[in-house]
């Protein structure tokens, strides 16, 4: 299962990178990563998710909006099988990932998780080495080579546009970094075990305008490799940086639609309601 | 008087009886350091501390108990760390929350608050007379590590829960398993509290004497223990005998092991908190 993924991913990756002309505008428009079909989420007996169904292409930013509470960051959890270890969680429904149900029983989880990577609301470094912690990642997957591990460390720590910064000082602690620079490194780590989703939960919450706006060029450039979704509060970066966006309300996916459609044109009342700040 | 004042002047009335408890309790503790030096610190010496047990006061000394207090505190730190720190991890992050758990909890924490005697008592049912390992170290240190796993699991679980939670889901993100996480994540980030709580509970076991008289250690002892089956005597044991004698001779010597036993937890407190700390900074 686990080597299934692997080498469907390695078959998108390739066919992009190679010859981008090629592949038929229909099939690309056509090609989803992620299919969530009927998912429904409990936590105990409060339903957060009632039943979703939605396509998710790839090398696309989806973002996520809608008030607090309406569930957005919940799905968003699900695609890394991050809700697992929440008490009472229930789920329903499947989500596949390159054609694979990843709520099946013989998943692996944690294969799944180094496909997947995912970065948090608050910046949450390990109170490690700047260097540590971004080979965290490989080191658990007993990757032992110095020379890989510090050549795949300086790649995704310039990925993260945050090389310059901290190439003089990779043994520092990683908790005296700004909090701007403690998201890049996050970022980096999260890079350095080479997912090709990211999941982006609020990842600039927390900052200030200046790093909010390095991490939103951040995602921009990133979008060449990978697929991304980003949960956000705010409107205006999800319209800057998202190409596609989905309101989600009370459980349910209310609108999901190219990101200019729904922040000129939305279809639906509640959508507009909710972007042009009448509620929410 | 306005209510800024009156709050001001609370303010004050609790920050003076908040100095003058602590005052208090340290006034005590020091009093009774100051008498236990005066009258036991001259009777230390290389004899004291190398010499057997003995019927005349002045030539008796305390060889057999320290040792047999080393000892016992050794083994107690090999059964009651490994399975009290297991216990613990098991406990936060393993055990699924039910009914059957939460009862685990509640006892576990009433454990630790049950009598030493009657840890006694069970060492006696169980070790000295059903498993028949008599009246020895081995006896002993297995009844002690009963008494303080509870306060190991109970302070490894604390220590466990105050590591945030965003730091462990960063390590689940990255495609870590659930022991790649404790062991990277959840074990160095709480090792410091379970120290403590190490420290704390040996601290406890080094000073019982209740539990080791039913298991059967011994007042008087006049050889070092060649094996874990062997009889023994401890420091705490050494001294209650000693006080319980009416030679004046004796109480002076029950001082002078009180200073040694003194000793002995503060430089094990100390070890410990070197460690602890030297942790702490390898962690900034």
């Amino acid at each position: 299962m686990a080597k299934e993924i692997e080498i469907t991913m390695e078959n998108i990756k390739s066919t992009k990178i190679d010859s981008p002309e090629i592949v038929d505008e229909s099939t690309q428009q056509n090609a989803s990563r992620i299919e969530t079909k009927g998912v429904k989420v409990w936590y105990d007996d409060f339903m957060a998710i009632k039943g979703i169904d939605m396509v998710i292409k790839p090398n696309t930013i989806t973002a996520f909006i809608g008030p607090s509470g309406c569930g957005k960051s919940t799905f968003l959890r699900l695609f890394n099988r991050m809700n697992d270890y929440v008490e009472g969680f229930k789920m329903e429904g499947k989500i596949k990932i390159d054609g694979d149900n990843i709520y099946k029983k013989k998943v692996n989880v944690e294969q799944l998780r180094k496909e997947i990577g995912m970065v948090f609301q608050k910046p949450n470094p390990f109170p490690k080495s700047i260097f540590d912690n971004v080979a965290y990642g490989l080191q658990i997957q007993g990757i032992k080579d110095k020379k890989l591990i510090n050549e795949r460390v300086e790649k995704a720590l310039k990925q993260a546009d945050l090389w310059e910064e901290v190439k003089d000082n990779l043994k520092k602690s990683a908790l005296a970094l700004s909090g701007g620079q403690q998201q890049r490194l996050c970022i980096a780590r999260t890079l350095a075990v080479q997912p090709s989703i990211l999941l982006m939960d609020e990842p600039t919450s927390a900052l200030d305008p200046i790093s909010t706006a390095k991490i939103e060029e951040l995602i921009h450039h990133l979008k060449e490799e990978y697929t991304i979704i980003i949960v956000t509060h705010n409107m205006q970066q999800a319209s800057r940086i998202s190409d596609y966006t989905a309101f989600f309300y009370l459980g349910e996916l209310i609108e999901y639609d190219k990101t200019r459609k729904i922040f000129t044109n939305p279809e639906k009342k509640q959508t507009e309601n909710y972007i042009t700040g009448r509620f929410g | 008087m306005n209510n800024l004042q009156k709050n001001r002047f609370i303010d004050q009335v609790f920050k003076i009886l908040g100095i003058l408890f602590t005052m208090l309790g340290i006034f005590i503790l020091g009093v009774l350091i100051y008498n236990i030096l005066k009258v036991g610190v001259t009777r230390i010496n290389w004899d004291f501390l190398t010499s057997l047990p003995s019927r005349r006061p002045e030539k008796a000394g305390i060889y057999t108990a320290i040792i047999g207090t080393l000892d016992l505190m050794l083994l107690t730190i090999i059964f009651a760390i490994p399975v009290g720190v297991g216990a613990g991890i098991y406990l936060e992050e393993y055990a699924k929350k039910s009914k059957f758990s939460s009862l685990l909890e509640i006892n576990i924490s009433n454990l630790a608050g049950v009598p030493s005697i009657i840890y006694g008592l069970l060492g006696l049912g169980i070790f000295v007379r059903f498993f028949g390992l008599g009246g020895s170290i081995l006896s002993g240190s297995l009844t002690l590590s009963l008494l303080i796993l509870p306060i190991i699991i109970v302070a490894t679980r604390e220590a466990i829960k105050a590591v945030p939670h965003s730091l462990k889901e960063a390590s689940y993100g990255l495609g870590a398993s659930k022991w790649q996480t404790i062991k990277n994540v959840v074990l160095p980030s709480s090792f410091g509290g379970i120290l403590t709580g190490i420290i704390l509970s040996l601290s406890r076991a080094i000073g019982e004497t209740a539990p080791l008289i039913v298991v059967g250690a011994m007042a008087y002892v006049p050889f070092v223990p060649h094996s874990v089956f062997d009889t023994f005597s401890v420091l705490p044991m050494q001294i209650f005998s000693w006080t319980t004698r009416p030679q004046q001779g004796f109480a002076i010597a029950a001082s002078a092991a009180i200073i040694i036993l003194l000793i002995i937890t503060f430089v094990m407190n100390g070890i410990a908190v070197y460690f602890r700390n030297k942790w702490q900074k390898k962690l900034k």
